[in-house]
């Protein structure tokens, strides 16, 4: 075969795809990036003998494609950097046995299962250490349309996490109240951003003072430089602020191959996996009883903190798309 | 080329009318247009004041190392665009070179002039390779005319040299114009907010292919515009009349100017190889190298197994289309010349996902293989492999066809005796312009690669995507390096002509 391949160039390995052994395969959509989970993968085909061949690529653009291929997709399970991603193509998902969430912490569970969440990440405040005292930290999301603050915070608008805060605080606020927050920090001259990572960046740089990002962006700069001008803090109590969300997976409807894809599930649900995640990936896991990153808060305090939303509930994509739009930021 | 046209007008049809026309007359999208259009000049501005100088000084000056300067010329190209936004934006900043060795904080780089600067610093050699290949195959004799009829060399240069290079000029400036219109990663950075911002927001918030289909079809109409300006620009004659063969221009001698050319030439490789160089390896030394060589040997072998068929399908392809453009101008021959564009001027997004959508519908079996892939690309970066093709048979005039004609060849043995030879360096530098865009290319590739084929590029996607920028370095460099080694290897063989 491998001689044919050389021989023949690329048509050749492109006959040889399809072809592939009869061992028990599974293919994935990964939206998180391979030197995350590469590992886990890896871990997985050890464990279970099972082929994976995995598609990693940008959560969006693979939830796209799957639209696009319907029932001809050659995909098995569909893993999702965002629990909007999930929401938003969740038509094309099978259910899920409901014993499969039985495991799971009460926030994160997806009341439909038709998904499961493989990890945790909460909204959170980074501020500059050098130019802000304590006491001048918000005590409520709102807190950021007053004078004080006037110029010195970031977001980024484009940013699924972002928008995905902002359906929440649809939900928990209606849309009239999040109209005028976006104005008000709009007329607060709010700097736009392209991610999390470049707001941490830019408060480091000294462009700005506080960013809304996910918790799990912080750790990377500090593994790295423990002296890293940057923290991180959370709202008050049941802030919208402080949201919680997931990453997650979900098996596609249009595979023949649900029961391999289900063991694939159940695996990134096992303490291993989640130990794992939660150290690499400075992410929350989302079953009880393990070691949680120590950049982090505790479990029981992210469950405390975090406003009452279902995040079945934040899947309104369009409506948060549509008042963006009207108040000029996309 | 039409396919991925008919999937965006297909979805876009889905669309209803009422949400759709706020969508599409919202006073915000002049505002776009109006940035597109801003930093598109400014890119074009740019480019031109590096390449043109650049250019000239390679090919007719006697400037020492030559080589060396065509390569230096070429490799920003090989450099990824976010790498090259992060570079400038490296310069200042908390762990900026300048906080770092110079303990000071140089302002952000940042909105138009940003991303004018990271844009043009890796696009010129488009326009450099374009200009190089029309001014080796510039008769010197039309200047000498010019220059014994009293013209100073200034003179000589404005009227003779300038007008030839046009057709160069533009086919250059339409790929770069295209570029610019497509890319989302330096502005995105810089913060400059321009038409593919709003397309990918669609795409990448709202999971939509309607309106995100109706903003690419808005783009593509930007794009023909342009396409059609470029064709209404050209059109005049650029062959050689001349008998005989050509002699090589007599070097122009630097004389006094020879410190300031070595600054210009320092300055624009500092700025463009230098800084995303230097950038990247500090990123490695700060992470410590974490590379696996047979991850990255393997990334390299696959990309090379894509990258090269591809590159030289979309050379095969390029000669006949300019062939019938040039020699047999007609409705139907430009139209096919206007197709060419259309095929780059589509979001790659959108083209990758036309591709899904008609390979499962008419060849499943071909949905996702290397062979889909290398066809998508071929599609996609086709024109790139026509501009330099273009401007070299323009000037080579089909007298040499003729004569072999006249002695009996027929007119596909004649063109393989007479002109194919005479194509050559323009076809290497269309080949090498496609094979460079297509390793560092990603939504096509992640979308149409076969099931676990990690190219270099992918490599690299696979660790930004989760905000490990220095983790992605080593693999960043790689690319860099990797198209290094084949322009060097290229232009090694181009041969002294």
């Amino acid at each position: 075969m491998r001689a044919l391949k050389l021989l023949a160039g690329c048509v050749a390995l492109a006959l040889a795809f399809p072809a592939a052994s009869q061992a028990e395969e599974l293919t994935i959509y990964s939206g998180r990036g391979e030197a995350l989970i590469g590992p886990i993968i890896k871990q997985f085909e050890a464990d279970t003998g099972i082929k994976a061949n995995v598609r990693y690529a940008g959560t969006s653009e693979l939830a796209t494609l799957l639209q696009e291929e319907g029932d001809q997709s050659p995909a098995d399970v569909f893993w999702a950097q965002d629990g909007g991603a999930l929401g938003a193509i969740s038509e094309l998902f099978a259910d899920l046995p409901a014993e499969m969430n039985e495991g799971i912490a009460e926030a994160f569970r997806n009341v439909n299962n038709k998904w499961v969440p493989t990890s945790g990440r909460s909204r959170v405040l980074v501020y500059s250490k050098e130019r802000v005292k304590e006491d001048d930290l918000p005590a409520s999301i709102n807190d950021l349309t007053d004078e004080k603050y006037r110029g010195k915070v970031a977001w980024a608008p484009t940013n699924g996490s972002f928008q995905a805060f902002v359906t929440a605080y649809r939900v928990a606020h209606g849309d009239e109240a999040t109209k005028a927050w976006l104005e008000g920090m709009i007329a607060n001259d709010t700097k736009v951003y392209k991610n999390n990572g470049s707001q941490i960046e830019g408060i480091a740089n000294g462009e700005i003072d506080f960013g809304l990002v996910n918790n799990y962006y912080l750790g990377r700069y500090l593994v790295t430089d423990k002296d890293y001008p940057v923290a991180m803090t959370h709202f008050a109590s049941g802030d919208v602020g402080n949201l919680l969300n997931v990453a997650g997976a979900g098996i596609v409807s249009a595979s023949d191959n649900q029961e391999t894809a289900r063991k694939f599930l159940d695996y990134l649900l096992s303490p291993a996996a989640q130990q794992y995640i939660t150290l690499q990936g400075n992410e929350y896991p989302v079953i009880p009883g393990l070691i949680v990153n120590t950049t982090l808060e505790s479990f029981a305090t992210i469950q405390d903190i975090s406003p009452r939303i279902d995040i079945d509930q934040i899947s309104d994509l369009e409506g948060t798309l549509a008042l963006l739009r009207e108040v000029g930021l996309l | 080329m039409l396919l991925p046209f008919v999937y965006l007008l297909a979805r876009a049809l889905e669309g209803d009318s009422a949400s759709l026309s706020e969508i599409v007359f919202r006073e915000r999208n002049f505002l776009l247009l109006r940035n597109t259009l801003a930093l598109t000049a400014g890119v074009l501005i740019m480019t031109t004041l590096i390449a043109l100088p650049l250019a000239w000084l390679v090919v007719r000056s006697d400037l020492r190392f030559k080589k060396f300067h065509s390569i230096m010329g070429v490799l920003p190209l090989a450099v990824p665009g976010y790498v090259m936004a992060y570079a400038l934006i490296g310069m200042s900043g908390y762990y900026g070179f300048a906080t770092h060795f110079f303990g000071i904080r140089l302002p952000r780089p940042e909105g138009w002039s940003g991303s004018v600067l990271a844009l043009s610093l890796y696009t010129f050699p488009y326009l450099f390779l374009n200009l190089r290949a029309s001014l080796l195959g510039l008769d010197p004799s039309l200047e000498e005319s010019a220059r014994s009829l009293g013209r100073t060399p200034w003179q000589t240069f404005f009227a003779v040299v300038v007008p030839h290079l046009v057709p160069a000029l533009l086919s250059g400036w339409l790929v770069i114009g295209l570029y610019v219109l497509g890319d989302f990663g330096v502005i995105a950075l810089m913060r400059y907010e321009v038409f593919s911002y709003a397309i990918y927001t669609q795409y990448s918030g709202a999971f939509d292919r309607v309106y995100a289909a109706w903003l690419s079809l808005m783009l593509m109409a930007v794009t023909l515009s342009f396409i059609m300006i470029e064709a209404r620009l050209r059109g005049r004659r650029y062959v050689r009349t001349g008998k005989g063969t050509a002699r090589p221009a007599a070097p122009v001698s630097l004389g006094r100017a020879r410190p300031l050319v070595w600054l210009f030439l320092t300055c624009v490789y500092v700025a463009s190889i230098g800084l995303p160089l230097m950038v990247l390896s500090y990123w490695i030394w700060r992470a410590g190298p974490l590379v696996d060589p047979r991850e990255v040997l393997t990334a390299f072998y696959r990309t090379t197994l894509v990258a090269v068929p591809a590159a030289v399908a979309a050379i095969v392809l390029a000669v006949p289309v300019v062939y019938l453009t040039v020699r047999y101008p007609s409705r139907a021959s430009s139209a096919l010349d206007r197709l060419v564009y259309l095929g780059y001027a589509v979001p790659p997004l959108a083209f990758a996902l036309s591709m899904a959508f008609f390979a499962l519908r008419a060849a499943p079996w071909l949905y996702q293989t290397a062979t889909l892939l290398i066809f998508a690309y071929v599609m996609t970066f086709l024109a790139l492999a026509v501009g330099p093709v273009r401007s070299r048979l323009l000037q080579i005039g089909p007298r040499y066809e003729e004569v072999s004609r006249s002695l009996g060849h027929g007119h596909f043995a004649s063109f393989m005796l007479t002109t194919l030879p005479l194509l050559r360096t323009s076809m290497l530098s269309g080949s090498l312009l496609v094979f460079i865009m297509i390793v560092k290319e990603l939504p096509i590739t992640f979308l149409l690669a076969p099931i676990g084929y990690s190219t270099l590029a992918t490599t690299v996607f696979s660790r930004t995507s989760e905000g490990m920028m220095a983790e992605a370095a080593p693999h960043a460099l790689m690319i860099v390096l990797f198209s290094s080694l084949f322009v060097g290897l290229i232009l090694r063989h181009e041969g002294n002509k």
